[in-house]
């Protein structure tokens, strides 16, 4: 037997899925993510992140970024590295997880964006609770998700893997709901 | 008939409809009720019970009567209220409870024998035989009784389910609501006005007074105009608020698609909202309330505001001779713009005896209707005045009993209204619900003025209790004349009076029931089936009450009224379920040999929400058994691949991760050396077994646990609460890794050798040693291999990350193949393990103990774990507990089923002789013949023995020999090998 060879696959066909009323839905390549868990002291992981990769620490429900690099508050405890592989000083300041392949990312980006995420997530999506830059951990169709607002009217969505393709389903669905209405 | 100008429709956009077969023609602005009636319709439908001839008599949503049938085939939509339905070309509705013909119906017999069907008659009748009432009696009565059918078909249509967040929402957008609106939007808050008429403006778009100057609907249209430029106002109409729900959370429904001709696919017919509000103003106005008097339930019979709304907004009459019945001002508000609009008043009847009018009509002061006729269309109507009975000559008669505040959202978390004297209805109670404001005839303020003050206060108030300023805003000019009202429920009288037009409840039937002892208004509700109809009594429950208060001596605020409850208005089932259809019903979790399994013909089965292979068919194989044999063998003879990524995975790790697993676990796990695995056994507070699994140490601090596929997640949940809630002093760091890996089981004799072929590296026990683990790589991807059987084989597990799963899975199968083997399902799976005596959930089914799985010796008594307390206690240490056996049969039946139960031979087969039950049950093509597992009272006590296993739902009974739980190598040589 020849030797084994390991192709990589994204859990979505990468690229846009669907445009509709001006919104898309479009599937992002795999980038490294890297749990973070700095345990009952975050300092030493604060000053790292900002030595190694130049990014503060996020505050609950936000985002910080950097050139090539973010960093998302990822749930109590927990921020995501999302971008470069993490520095070996950070693994000095807290416990590393890589996490890369256990997510599906998706763009939801254009002017329906909002009221289609509103079909399938509790969140209060208005500029002043959720602004550019917020993130939070929240159900979307059942499913635990990431989200985070991108921009005016773009959204970053992450499942987990196994769900990638149930969410670009709930997503479809939902925009054609919305696009419908400005229809009649 | 139509009038020939006025009215808020549109006469240049008529639209063709039909109803019960017949065409007719209405305009754009008209609801099906109004079309109906510019048509000359007088019956629209039966009556629930006594199948009577009725007629439209609202205009609103609290319509008990005009329900109809919308659309044909699977699409067709019972109990369609006319007065909310919006017309719309090509419209096509039915009457219902009715056969052959709304004016020929059969079970109209109901009603020359209504002495017999009052209210309980059902109960007291239908007693005997008892096995009667569920095959008999019920299904016949309720073809007879009843409204429309559902069309029994899967509904083609779209739903909806949305979220929407403000800072105040407005329920209703009459003059308060409106005026809520104005006020909040002008101070810059985030505010939703809903209203479930289609166009805003409540009672205004009915009314011929003026507002600020100008007609009421014309304002009403422009205080609309102001709102849609804010940008911070957002203005949801067709949308009823149902429900009040804790934190400020509203349940509503909005009607997206019901009012069109043609609907694009997607776009869904109801979506039903959550809106979460910090404060609401409760703007829902107020509902007339009829008077009860003979036979008023005859067509043509309706409220006088109704009338109100189809004379000024729809510009239909619905007789040419009307007369007016009331207690109050709002009859005399009918009786003049009748006469503006050139309808026919026979006679205006007040009864109050101090009442006075400038109309110029025959005025009846201090008198009341006390009967009607006409079967189907009303034609004279009798008034008792102090100088005797009169006749009039009339097709429509008004009535108008004073008016109730919607205040059933006040109900909602237990709000108790109070009675109020001077309006006499109940009203809201004052702070009956948090952040929750009632305004305007909601809050008994029914003068148009004070309608807009009250909902400009109520918007002011929820501004300052939210913490802004509250900018000022004028109230315009309008009618500001003080309600007064005498009241008056019901004309005593012979025959037949209606309370609740729905369900066909009459004052005979409350008097019943308070004379049979209902007298409470919740058993009264419940004896006589007042106000549960689908228009939950919404003109007829305070009547009610009032007349059983009269029967009980008591006035009404010593009766009380019954609890309003969500929905306010009827939600389809399927717009609460909207999305749940098909794919949107759970998600899908997918693993990544999924295509690959699919493209090998694997039948997939639903694990949780994962779906996994059942079986690989090959050609020739006509079963599923013959499948799973071929797959069963093959791991035990070469090797067999199987995914097994969808086990919970969880990475430990902190400075006091082994303290917390020897606290999670009932075995140790702070003394495993790096390299090892170890199976756990992990127990709930109350000592029984929660979930088992082998968890890796990695590092010094650093542990992987797996868990169940099943129970993943509740495992994950059970650790962080011990990690916050338990020890949170500890250093203890969780994170599931299910996701990141993909794993697969590499399984039989040949397994070893093909790792090493894959891995180009010895791996023999020197190097990897039975429940060890080491990391790998192939070319410059990183793994983990572990050595742990779940088939009782020699066997692997290799995991890599997600991304390569795929392109492993298919390599390792041709791998496995080219030896002789391949993959396998969940069946050979089950089996495999059936074979050897390993556990699944099957057996850890929440209710056994580590004692009863014959797991005790796990349980360290040398350290504190969560459950070992409970596990302790004497009556979970019993020896005659049922405990786990391995059972295979020994006489001509051969099969013991999964759930079937055991006796001792020579016993009944019932409950209380039981000795036990099965769990698993397989073929076993190793043996040759089936093996179960079940739990069996002193199991291991009794192995050789012989039990009566009996199967009562499949009539299957079987004799089994009682063994141990383990049927090969039970001295485990084969993994270890």
């Amino acid at each position: 037997m020849p030797e084994l060879t390991l192709i990589a696959q994204n859990a979505l066909p990468q690229g846009v899925v669907t445009t509709l009323a001006g919104t898309r839905i479009e599937v992002l390549p795999m980038r490294r993510l890297t749990a973070l868990m700095p345990g009952p002291d975050a300092g030493p992981l604060a000053e790292a992140l900002m030595a190694q990769h130049g990014l503060g620490l996020p505050a609950p429900g936000a985002v910080e970024h950097a050139e090539q690099a973010e960093c998302l508050w990822f749930g109590m405890g927990q921020y995501l590295l999302v971008g470069p592989a993490p520095a070996p000083g950070l693994a000095e300041a807290a416990t590393l997880t890589d996490q890369s392949d256990a997510w599906a990312t998706v763009l939801l980006e254009g002017p329906a964006a909002r009221d289609v995420l509103a079909r399938l997530c509790p969140l209060d999506l208005r500029a002043r609770a959720f602004a550019p830059g917020a993130t939070a951990r929240t159900e979307l169709a059942h499913m635990a998700a990431s989200v985070t607002r991108t921009g005016p009217d773009g959204f970053r969505v992450m499942v987990f893997r196994s769900m990638a393709e149930t969410l670009l389903h709930e997503l479809r669905a939902a925009l054609e709901a919305v696009a419908a209405r400005g229809m009649v | 008939m139509r009038l020939s100008t006025g009215g808020q429709i549109d006469r240049s956009r008529p639209l063709d409809f039909r109803f019960d077969g017949v065409a007719y023609s209405g305009y754009h602005g008209d609801t099906l009720a109004s079309a109906l009636m510019a048509n000359g319709l007088k019956v629209v439908g039966r009556s629930f019970k006594y199948h009577r001839p009725r007629g439209i008599f609202s205009a609103g949503s609290e319509e008990p009567n005009a329900l109809v049938i919308l659309g044909a085939g699977a699409r067709a939509e019972p109990n369609v209220r006319a007065t909310m339905q919006e017309l719309f070309a090509g419209l096509e509705a039915r009457s219902q409870n009715r056969w052959p013909s709304l004016d020929w119906d059969v079970m109209e017999v109901n009603d020359l024998v209504a002495d017999f069907l009052g209210a309980g008659f059902y109960y007291k009748t239908f007693m005997w035989p008892k096995a009667f009432w569920e095959k008999l009696y019920e299904p016949v009565i309720r073809r007879a009784a009843g409204l429309g059918a559902l069309s029994g078909q899967a509904d083609p249509d779209a739903n909806e389910k949305a979220f929407a967040h403000c800072d105040l929402l407005v329920i209703g957008a009459g003059p308060a609501g409106l005026m809520a609106a104005l006020q909040a939007g002008e101070a810059g808050v985030d505010v939703i006005l809903c209203d479930e008429d289609r166009t805003p403006g409540g009672s205004l778009l009915s009314s011929t007074e003026d507002v600020d100057g100008m007609a009421a609907p014309d304002w009403a249209a422009e205080a609309v105009a102001r709102l849609e430029a804010m940008p911070n106002v957002r203005i949801m109409t067709r949308t009823t608020v149902t429900g009040v729900y804790d934190g400020g959370t509203y349940g509503a429904l909005e009607r997206v698609g019901r009012h069109l001709q043609h609907r694009p696919g997607p776009l869904p017919v109801d979506c039903f909202w959550r809106i979460v509000a910090k404060r609401a103003v409760l703007a829902a106005g107020a509902l007339e309330r009829p008077v009860a008097f003979q036979d008023n339930d005859r067509p043509g019979v309706m409220l006088s505001s109704a009338l109100r709304a189809y004379v000024n907004r729809y510009a239909v009459a619905p007789g040419s001779s009307v007369t007016v019945f009331g207690n109050n001002d709002d009859a005399h508000r009918t009786a003049r713009d009748l006469l503006a609009a050139g309808v026919h008043v026979a006679g205006l009847i007040d009864a109050r005896h101090e009442a006075t009018t400038d109309l110029d009509l025959p005025f009846y002061p201090g008198a009341v209707v006390s009967r009607v006729t006409g079967r189907m269309g009303l034609e004279t109507v009798s008034l008792r005045t102090h100088k005797g009975e009169v006749k009039l000559q009339s097709d429509c008669l008004a009535v108008s009993g004073g008016w109730n505040p919607s205040l059933h959202l006040t109900c909602h978390l237990n709000g108790r209204p109070v009675w109020d004297e001077g309006i006499a209805s109940f009203l809201p109670a004052p702070e009956g619900m948090p952040g929750l404001i009632p305004a305007g005839g909601a809050a008994g303020h029914f003068p148009t003025w004070e309608a807009l003050e009250s909902g400009r206060a109520a918007a002011a108030r929820a501004l300052e209790e939210m913490g802004h300023a509250v900018p000022h805003q004028k109230v315009p000019e309008a009618e500001g004349a003080p309600y007064s009202v005498k009241a008056l429920w019901h004309v005593p009288g012979k025959g037949r009076a209606w309370l609740d037009l729905a369900n066909d409840v009459t004052v005979k039937d409350v008097r019943t029931a308070a004379s049979e002892n209902f007298r409470s208004v919740e058993h009264m509700k419940r004896y006589t089936t007042q106000g549960m109809a689908p228009d939950q009594g919404k003109t007829s429950n305070l009547s009610a009450m009032a007349v059983l208060g009269d029967a009980t001596g008591r006035d009404v605020a010593q009766t009380g009224i019954t609890t309003y409850r969500p929905p306010y208005v009827p939600v389809p089932i399927a717009a609460m379920g909207a999305g749940g259809k098909g794919r949107g019903f759970a998600p899908e979790r997918l693993t990544t040999s999924h295509g690959r399994s699919l493209a090998m013909n694997a039948p997939m089965i639903e694990a949780g929400l994962w779906y996994r292979p059942s079986y690989f068919p090959r050609a020739g194989e006509k079963t599923w058994r013959q499948s799973c044999d071929r797959e069963v063998s093959m791991v035990r003879q070469s090797v067999g691949i199987a995914d097994v990524s969808t086990l919970g995975k969880i990475d430990i790790q902190g400075r006091d991760a082994g303290a917390f697993l020897d606290f999670v676990y009932a075995n140790t796990f702070s003394t495993l050396k790096e390299g090892r695995v170890r199976y756990g056994l992990m127990l709930r507070e109350d000592g029984h077994v929660m979930d088992d699994g082998t968890t890796a140490r990695l590092g010094p601090q650093h542990y992987l646990m797996t868990t169940t596929t099943a129970a993943a997640g509740e495992v994950m949940g059970h650790l962080e609460f011990a990690a916050q809630v338990l020890r949170p002093d500890w250093d203890v760091r969780l994170i599931s890794v299910t996701e990141q890996w993909a794993q697969f089981a590499v399984a039989g004799p040949q397994s070893r050798a093909l790792l090493e072929e894959v891995l180009g590296r010895d791996l023999g026990s020197d190097v990897l040693p039975f429940m060890g683990w080491m990391p790998v790589t192939i070319g410059d991807v990183g793994g983990r291999l572990f050595r742990i059987s779940f088939s009782g084989e020699l066997a692997y597990e290799l995991a890599l990350p997600a991304r390569y799963g795929e392109s492993l899975f298919t390599q390792l199968v041709k791998r496995a193949e080219a030896r002789g083997g391949g993959a396998y399902g969940m069946e050979a799976l089950n089996v495999l393990r059936i074979e050897k005596g390993l556990l699944t959930h099957a057996e850890l089914h929440g209710r056994t103990t580590a004692f009863d799985l014959g797991l005790d010796r796990m349980m360290s008594r040398k350290k504190a774990f969560i459950g070992q307390a409970g596990a302790s206690r004497p009556g979970l240490l019993a020896e005659d507990r049922e405990r786990l056996v391995g059972l295979r049969p020994v006489g001509a039946v051969q099969m013991i089923p999964a759930g079937a139960f055991l006796f001792n031979e020579g016993d009944e087969a019932v409950r209380e002789s039981a000795q036990g039950y099965v769990t698993s049950t397989a073929f076993s093509p190793t043996l040759g013949h089936t093996v179960a597992l079940g739990f069996l009272k002193s199991g291991p006590d009794r192995i050789g023995e012989r039990i009566r296993m009996v199967d009562h739902l499949r009539g299957v009974v079987t004799l089994c020999e009682v063994c141990e739980p383990c049927f090969l190598d039970p001295e485990g040589e084969r993994p270890r090998a």
